[in-house]
């Protein structure tokens, strides 16, 4: 499904990494390792389009992802650093306005549920910008979550999420994959799959 | 596709009616350039007359300056961008609906403001038309054109000075035909060639701006 050949990367005149490649199919998932500074989010963004390597190509269904960009930006889901919520809607608005984006119709009982499962239940009506920072990334979760997307590629998930957090997107993402999704990530924390061992790739080393 | 581009123009104008405060700070500049000049230069009906088409275009486009900066500063410090750009669709009708959008939000206010304000300069009924008339089919162009120096400046430090830098030497033709499509109606010689020059640049603006804008903010988001 996606597989990554020999890609280096960048950053100034520093060489990140180079000759870095893998291949991830249905049901199986990625850890990315690596310190500080050693490339992991320049990956993730190589691999979601974002960002263009300074050699070598990431390929979707065979294609490479800048010319199957429609069906890649369809088929993917992506949280990074920042969470992608807008401070002055409120965390319904935000899931709704970004699915009509991404070209899908998301009724407002799927959107609510998605929240709830996040355990934003009490703050459907509020604006984003007195949530607290886990439960903004919670927001973005459910946006995951309603997204539907194949492959999730997802940047520190677990940053600033309480322990229960921490669980529901262990479950979240040991779900999907289960169900023949794909997923990449990076953490520092210790990530408890139960029983699903992912793939690991280290950067940088 | 053009279900896309609604999506970004509406989302941007919802975004505008919850920041109020952001929207009205462009909308007050405007009125109060434009006013501080028959204050400053005195009551002579005349000179008014004179200067009037050319201070309006001028606080019009230092108006539209003013919230250019933030067109798309703000989606790229909360990720919004980021989830935009790996939308299915192309770049270009992102682009293209966020210049859109910042016109319904910054350019028709200034539509509607600029008649009363043509009437602190002695400006005659006929003249005041054509200034509607004329800003009308320019500030769309000062949208477009401006959303590429955005794009260009996104994530600098200290990018709302260059992009006055530049974008002000492209708003240039704007200004002069413009500007000039009034005077042409105050001195009798007709607006016609101003207003149809004027046209064909935000013909030629609509064409590239879009394009060029998407190029820009690829680069500068890497």
């Amino acid at each position: 499904m996606l597989t990554a050949n020999e890609l280096a990367c960048e950053r100034g005149e520093r060489l990140l990494f180079k000759n870095l490649g893998f291949e991830l199919g249905h049901g199986e998932a990625l850890l990315v390792r690596g310190g500080n500074g050693h490339g992991k989010t320049s990956l993730l963004r190589i691999l979601c389009g974002l960002s263009v390597p300074a050699a070598g190509v990431v390929r979707w269904r065979g294609d490479s992802i800048s010319r199957a960009h429609e069906q890649y930006g369809r088929e993917m889901a992506y949280i990074g650093h920042a969470n992608g919520i807008k401070d002055d809607l409120t965390p319904i608005e935000n899931l709704r306005i970004a699915a009509a984006l991404d070209g899908r119709v998301l009724d407002d009982a799927t959107a609510t549920a998605a929240l709830e499962q996040v355990g934003l239940s009490r703050c459907v009506d509020l604006p984003a910008r007195v949530l607290s920072f886990g439960q903004r990334r919670r927001v973005a979760l459910a946006g995951l979550m309603t997204a539907g997307a194949l492959l999730w590629i997802l940047d520190e998930p677990l940053t600033g999420l309480d322990a229960n957090g921490v669980a529901m997107v262990e479950q979240l993402i040991r779900n999907h994959v289960v169900a023949g999704g794909l997923a990449i990530m990076t953490t520092h924390q210790p990530l408890a799959l139960n029983g699903l061992t992912p793939k690991i790739l280290s950067v940088g080393d | 596709m053009l279900k896309f581009l609604f999506t970004v123009i509406r989302r941007d104008v919802l975004l505008a009616a919850r920041r109020r405060g952001d929207w009205l700070t462009a909308q007050f500049f405007f009125v109060m350039v434009v006013s501080m000049f028959p204050l400053g230069v005195g009551p002579e009906p005349g000179m008014l007359r004179t200067i009037g088409p050319g201070v309006v275009w001028v606080a019009a486009l230092l108006a539209s300056l003013l919230s250019l900066e933030r067109l798309f500063a703000d989606d790229y410090r909360d990720g919004t961008l980021e989830q935009m750009l790996l939308s299915p669709y192309p770049t270009t009708l992102l682009t293209l609906g966020k210049a859109i959008a910042h016109w319904i939000i910054n350019g028709i206010p200034l539509l509607l403001i600029a008649p009363l304000l043509g009437v602190q300069f002695n400006l005659p009924a006929e003249a005041l038309w054509i200034l509607v008339l004329s800003l009308a089919i320019g500030t769309p162009i000062l949208s477009l054109l401006g959303s590429i120096g955005a794009a260009l400046t996104l994530g600098l430090r200290g990018g709302g000075a260059l992009v006055t830098l530049l974008i002000m030497p492209l708003y240039v033709p704007a200004l002069i035909f413009g500007a000039g499509a009034v005077e042409g109606v105050l001195s009798g010689t007709g607006s016609e060639a101003h207003l149809s020059l004027l046209g064909a640049f935000l013909m030629m603006s609509l064409l590239l701006a879009p394009w060029v804008s998407a190029m820009a903010l690829k680069v500068s988001v890497e």
